[in-house]
């Protein structure tokens, strides 16, 4: 053995500090809230965290041995489904550039779902452009006051908090000119609107942004540094958006799968020859993730990353398709045109058409599938990169 | 279900650089070309020291029954890099489908001619067409009649003209039943194949006698075996094709200049080719897991085996072609070696039954029936 195997925690150990929170914590008799702050406390939130910061600094593998101890004790979980942009990306942000003040504040708060976070950084005019972003910030005493527009926030009716990405110097080119913050989204001049989407709900808002103030002490990383900052969140964004271990027909085609099974009188031929050739595609794609975990757990990680999320989109959207075309009659209706406001991403919904529409968002939302094929064939496959006509022209001189 | 190892070992590793490196040695794919050109379909020569000299010919072979003791997944490495160089040697038609047809049966005459094969020092072929997929009927095309002779004829048999011994699929008075018969008793035509690199030949029996290896039910499952197995090991072989095709498209629209610049700085270029490396990257998943499943004799092999040939053979076949129309002119040429990844791919389509065919199997396999 290693050493460092020797200083490592082992999953037994792990099962130990599990009996002593739950002894110490009966989940039966303990407020849900109160279980999760000591949860938070005792290191079993995210055990790769650093010690003090709700973890362990344990093996990310180890974490699905406390998970599965804790679900098996009837334990309550954080919701991950409503908290997902800050366990998914604010956290490793303020992990990687906050302050010791910025983790000491935020992190608990943003695990146990008692402050749920949003992510400010498309606008309008800067889609997969991020980085020619406008909402500007300009800096007064202590604070910064910003002015701007950003939209495709979900949870931002939800959030207390927000991840925003702001210009802080237009004189320099956009790459260089600007910087990442934490705000909060009870702060004047903060305004919410829904932004209805194809399905009929609003589960993305556009956030206005009217003389905000920002205190200095909310910046993340150095002043100009908020591109790098913000590529740390968008890595863990396709992350999480493409991760996730699979069973066969888990996913969008066990639902189509389901159809054809129950309902003979609905089968073709042709539906029959496409159904079968999207079976296929989504267990090659099911496979090709269980390789990429593979490759992960022996610690040789390979580009294969980089592919799962746009098969996710091309599949998802080739399978619903073919589901309400399967449905016949029943793929003219839909469940329910009413204005909700979710709480949480649903790929799925009540019916065949809402997962139609929805997974028109898979190829757009996290980068959309253009954007992803350019950083294939140029990251993976070393092809040489389009000339950048903007690459070194101050921002402000930019076309737009 | 899921505890198929999906990567390479380094035993399997090891194995593909050491093939890799006889290959680059012997059958770059402008020899291949040169060497087709001179009347010379096979080599083997080639074929001598994979088969003898680095075992390749018995991998998947028990080490009792002559073999290296290894598993069907080396055999599918082999197969991945020996795709990557269309090299012209008989290893499908002799060691993956003749060893996987005797590797079941028993008795002594099928004992002896495993070894032999597993050897190297014969070489087989199995007489069905290479069409032939691992869900159709038991052949009727040769018959046994009463005095014991087989007779009829079969085409489109793969890697016959350089077998010494022939297994032969032949339907007797009490139903199927298996035979080796050795070459000189049979007349092998050799076909003008679409495929340059692999040869298929029609083979006549008019009364030869052979040595009896299975009947019946036996007879029947050393087919289906065999037929199963080569479709395993045949998208490995296809992940090979495609691998080449991407690789060295890559390597072109990297130098190759238009418009005063490299061609693959192009998005229009560069899409098609990020989403081929994506349908090699889940060619690579689906044939790891069907050698993988096949070699363990797993409950859910069949399922393995249908996926993978339904998927491989049309990356094969797509990256081919993008192989050829991103090269532009110079791919359309007889010259340039892209051609004979597309005929290969195109016919490892057709062979061991049709993706479509694959596809209706596995529909079967896993309750999604048709209409």
């Amino acid at each position: 053995m290693t050493k460092q195997s020797d200083t490592e925690i082992t999953a037994e150990q792990l099962r130990e500090h599990v009996a002593t929170l739950l002894a110490e914590h009966d989940p039966a008799r303990t407020d849900r809230l109160d279980f999760l702050r000591a949860r938070f406390d005792a290191g079993l939130a995210w055990v790769h965290f650093p010690v003090g910061l709700g973890g362990l600094d344990a093996p990310r593998a180890l974490q699905s041995v406390v998970d599965s101890e804790l679900a098996r004790a009837g334990a309550p979980d954080n919701q991950p489904r409503k908290i997902g942009i800050g366990l998914g990306m604010a956290a490793p942000t303020i992990l990687a550039f906050g302050t010791e003040e910025h983790k000491a504040r935020f992190l608990r708060p943003l695990w146990t779902g008692e402050e749920v976070w949003c992510q400010l950084f498309s606008e309008p005019g800067a889609g997969s452009d991020l980085a020619s972003l406008a909402t500007r910030a300009v800096r007064d005493g202590s604070d910064w006051i910003v002015n701007g527009q950003k939209v495709w926030t979900s949870s931002a009716h939800t959030a207390s908090w927000a991840i925003i990405v702001l210009r802080t110097d237009p004189d320099v080119p956009k790459h260089e000119g600007m910087s990442y913050f934490v705000l909060d989204m009870t702060a004047p001049g903060v305004e919410v609107r829904p932004l209805r989407q194809i399905t009929g709900e609003a589960e993305f808002n556009e956030v206005f942004l009217t003389d905000v103030r920002i205190p200095d002490s909310q910046r993340l990383g150095e002043i100009g540094q908020g591109w790098q900052v913000a590529r740390t969140t968008l890595m863990n964004e396709r992350v999480a958006i493409g991760g996730g271990a699979l069973p066969r027909e888990g996913g969008m085609i066990g639902r189509l799968a389901e159809q054809w099974r129950n309902n003979p009188e609905l089968r073709a031929p042709d539906l029959h020859d496409r159904l079968m050739r999207l079976w296929v595609s989504a267990e090659a794609t099911r496979l090709v993730g269980e390789r990429l975990r593979q490759q992960l757990a022996a610690g040789v990680p390979g580009p294969e990353g980089s592919g799962a999320k746009l098969a996710f989109a091309t599949l998802n959207q080739a399978i619903s398709g073919l589901e309400v075309e399967l449905m016949g009659e029943q793929g003219l209706h839909y469940s329910d045109w009413t204005m909700r406001r979710p709480e949480t991403v649903d790929f799925f919904g009540k019916d065949a058409g809402y997962r139609y529409l929805r997974a028109k968002g898979n190829s757009i939302e996290g980068g959309t599938s253009e954007v992803l094929r350019n950083v294939i064939a140029e990251r993976v496959l070393g092809l040489p990169s389009e000339p950048r006509v903007d690459k070194d022209i101050p921002w402000k001189d930019l076309p737009r | 279900m899921t505890s198929a190892n999906l990567l390479y070992t380094d035993v399997e590793d090891d194995l593909r650089a050491s093939v890799r490196d006889l290959l680059s040695t012997h059958c770059d794919p402008t020899d291949v070309l040169a060497t087709r050109e001179s009347g010379q379909p096979y080599f083997l020569e080639l074929w001598r020291k994979l088969a003898v000299e680095l075992g390749v010919a018995g991998l998947h072979v028990p080490e009792r029954q002559g073999g290296q003791g290894g598993t069907l997944r080396e055999t599918a490495v082999i197969a991945e890099e020996l795709g990557r160089s269309v090299a012209p040697v008989p290893f499908l038609g002799s060691t993956v489908l003749c060893t996987s047809a005797l590797l079941g049966v028993p008795g002594s005459a099928a004992a002896t001619l495993l070894e032999r094969l597993a050897a190297g020092t014969a070489t087989g072929a199995l007489v069905a067409p290479l069409t032939s997929g691992p869900a159709g009927e038991f052949p009727t095309a040769i018959r046994v009649s009463a005095d014991g002779g087989l007779h009829g004829t079969v085409s489109s048999v793969v890697d016959a003209a350089v077998a010494d011994t022939l297994i032969v699929p032949a339907l007797g008075a009490a139903g199927p039943e298996l035979y080796a018969v050795p070459a000189s008793a049979a007349t092998i035509t050799p076909s003008t194949a679409l495929d340059l690199t692999r040869g298929i030949a029609e083979i006549a029996l008019s009364g030869a006698s052979g040595e009896q290896l299975a009947t019946g039910a036996a007879a029947a499952e050393a087919l289906n075996t065999a037929l199963r197995t080569g479709a395993a090991i045949l998208a490995s072989e296809q992940l090979g094709i495609a691998q080449w095709c991407l690789d060295e498209t890559v390597r072109y629209v990297s130098q190759r200049h238009q418009f005063g610049r490299p061609i693959g700085s192009f998005q229009a270029l560069k899409h098609r080719l990020a989403d081929l490396w994506l349908e090699i990257i889940s060619a690579r998943a689906v044939a790891r897991y069907a050698a993988d499943r096949i070699g363990a004799d797993a409950e859910d092999a069949s399922i393995a085996v249908a996926t993978a040939q339904s998927y491989c053979a049309e990356v094969a076949v797509h990256a081919a072609e993008e192989c050829i129309q991103l090269h532009g002119g110079i791919g359309m040429t007889w010259e340039h070696p892209a051609h004979l990844f597309l005929k290969r791919a195109k016919s490892d389509q057709l062979a061991l039954g049709r993706p479509g065919e694959h596809r209706r199997t596995l529909s079967e396999l896993v309750d999604l029936p048709t209409c």
